[in-house]
């Protein structure tokens, strides 16, 4: 369980970067966290494995404080993968690359072998095994990163920008991930500016601004909220959109889900033909 | 990353800021050579007591004390080491322990004064100004864009380095701790992605600037001209006023020791 309370954090040169958040995810919450550039969201996730402790207010990952835990004891537990791979790439091979922590953490030889292979298969890499990271595509290398982290079997995973230079079927993929980790009883939380990943996917949404959390509630509760998404610079999702231009004929603006969308508009023309 | 801080530029006008980078460039060359002229410690006192009130004039005291902070383990080891091997090869002799000091101190005290007058002038020199100088001074101008974009890309490299050691830590990398070889070693997964992503980077800004025609025209033209101006003659004056002194002191004047037991 992460709980933060009253966090506030400045920067060194100055930036307020939080003012006062504090949120509470139960484990096995599936977290989507979203906000314009600038929000503060980077900033937050980077609280939650004590890479950045807070200036005020506090921040309990299991009812331990992360400013007096070191943040391997806290990576241990908290998975953080970076928006940007090649910030952690490497390693001459990709193999390599994944056993990197799980090395780190001090896993036996066996269990690293094992651990490896397990992550690869799961992120359909393991044709790359022997091939240096720097030789992939951008979208995966990104997979490198996340299977580095997934290696190590994180009890909350954090996930930035996870869907920047993927392509529509590595998305679905994605999305299917992170619901097999939820029946896992996995936290996981994702930073993301992709309000149609968001929606097929249903989380818990929390929009930020101006380093405040301003709405914290239900995927199709907030992205349907208009007055809410302008102020988070967010455009409703497309299904949401028809909807709100169908308002007039009397259905519900609360649809992100496509095939809610179908049944709706299905019951409608039936309706409109009997 | 405190002693890229000394390097950082802030845009702001003060009589040093607005002075001519050439002028200033060669006054710094200046105290360089005198730096080196000396290897008594009262002359050195006196070359880093007078650049103090550059300083002041430009305003930039916070960043300046910040960049010698950073300088200030640098300047440790060349004294230990100057005094230790002095001392050796003097042959353990302690009745000229003075003299060994005072040589030790006023080889520290150099170096802080050749760093003091660099960050001094990349203070309050912006790169742009400084590629417009090489420019007017006739180096191809391939060479100052590079210059100029080296410089430019020193903070941007310091902040993504900051970025790839929480990339790291999150993946369990201990940075401290364990003996000297070990703590290299911890370095070699933050250096590999640094450099990895410059020369990326590299190629992309080279693309980058292709695409929108770099170098297309022969005769560059510049919207600003550096002109000199009085405050920049005043400069050259003093510059070449110190430099004759010194020229004067280090042939004709015997320079007293300033210590001694």
């Amino acid at each position: 369980m992460i709980e933060i309370k009253d966090v506030h954090f400045s920067y060194p040169n100055g930036v307020d970067a939080l003012r006062g958040v504090s949120l509470t995810v139960q484990d096995g919450e599936f977290i989507a966290i979203m906000g314009q550039n600038g929000a503060g969201k980077t900033t937050l996730v980077k609280h939650f494995n004590g890479l950045l402790k807070p200036t005020r207010g506090s921040v309990l990952i299991d009812g331990v404080d992360t400013r007096k835990a070191s943040v391997a004891t806290l990576s241990r537990k908290v998975g953080l993968v970076f928006q940007n791979a090649d910030h952690q790439l490497f390693s001459e091979t990709v193999e390599d690359e994944v056993a990197f922590a799980l090395k780190n953490f001090g896993f036996k030889e066996n269990t690293v072998k094992k651990r490896v292979t397990w992550a690869l298969n799961l992120l359909g890499l393991t044709q790359y095994k022997k091939i240096s990271p720097f030789m992939l595509s951008g979208g995966e290398r990104k997979r490198v990163a996340l299977a580095s982290v997934l290696a190590w079997n994180p009890k909350i995973l954090i996930l930035d920008e996870p869907t920047i230079g993927q392509d529509y079927q590595q998305k679905e993929k994605l999305r299917q991930f992170i619901l097999q980790m939820k029946t896992q009883r996995k936290t996981v939380i994702i930073v993301t500016h992709d309000v149609e990943f968001v929606a097929e996917c249903n989380p818990r949404v929390l929009l930020m601004r101006d380093g405040k959390i301003i709405t914290d509630g239900e995927a199709s509760k907030v992205l349907t909220n208009l007055e809410v998404l302008t102020e988070a610079s967010i455009v409703p999702p497309q299904i949401t959109q028809v909807f709100m231009q169908l308002s007039d004929l009397g259905m519900s603006k609360e649809v992100i889900d496509l095939y809610e969308a179908r049944e709706i508009l299905l019951n409608a023309l039936k309706g409109d033909a009997e | 990353m405190s002693v890229f801080d000394g390097l950082k530029f802030r845009r702001v006008h003060s009589p040093i800021h607005d002075l001519d980078p050439r002028i200033k460039f060669l006054y710094v060359c200046a105290i360089f050579v005198i730096a080196i002229l000396f290897m008594e410690l009262l002359p050195l006192v006196v070359l880093f007591f007078m650049q103090i009130p550059f300083v002041v004039l430009a305003g930039v005291k916070r960043e300046w004390i910040r960049s010698m902070k950073g300088a200030a383990f640098l300047a440790a080891v060349i004294f230990l080491t100057n005094f230790v091997f002095s001392f050796i090869y003097a042959g353990y002799a302690t009745e000229t322990l003075a003299q060994t000091l005072e040589y030790a101190i006023a080889m520290t005290l150099r170096f802080i004064v050749l760093v003091e007058s660099f960050s001094i002038f990349f203070l309050t020199t912006s790169p742009d100004h400084l590629g417009l100088a090489l420019e007017q001074s006739h180096v191809p101008y391939e060479f100052c864009f590079a210059f100029t974009t080296a410089v430019r890309f020193v903070p941007v490299l310091a902040e993504e380095a900051q970025t790839i050691m929480d990339a790291q830590k999150a993946r369990g990398l201990e940075l401290e701790g364990g003996n000297f070889l070990k703590r290299i070693r911890n370095y070699i997964p933050i250096l590999i992605p640094l450099i990895v992503s410059a020369i990326r980077r590299s190629l992309e800004l080279a693309e980058a600037m292709e695409s929108r025609a770099w170098g297309a025209t022969k005769n560059r033209t510049n919207l600003y001209v550096l002109k000199m101006r009085r405050g920049d003659l005043v400069l050259l004056a003093v510059t070449t006023g110190i430099l004759a002194v010194a020229v004067y002191v280090r042939l004709f004047v015997p320079i007293l020791p300033l210590i001694s037991f």
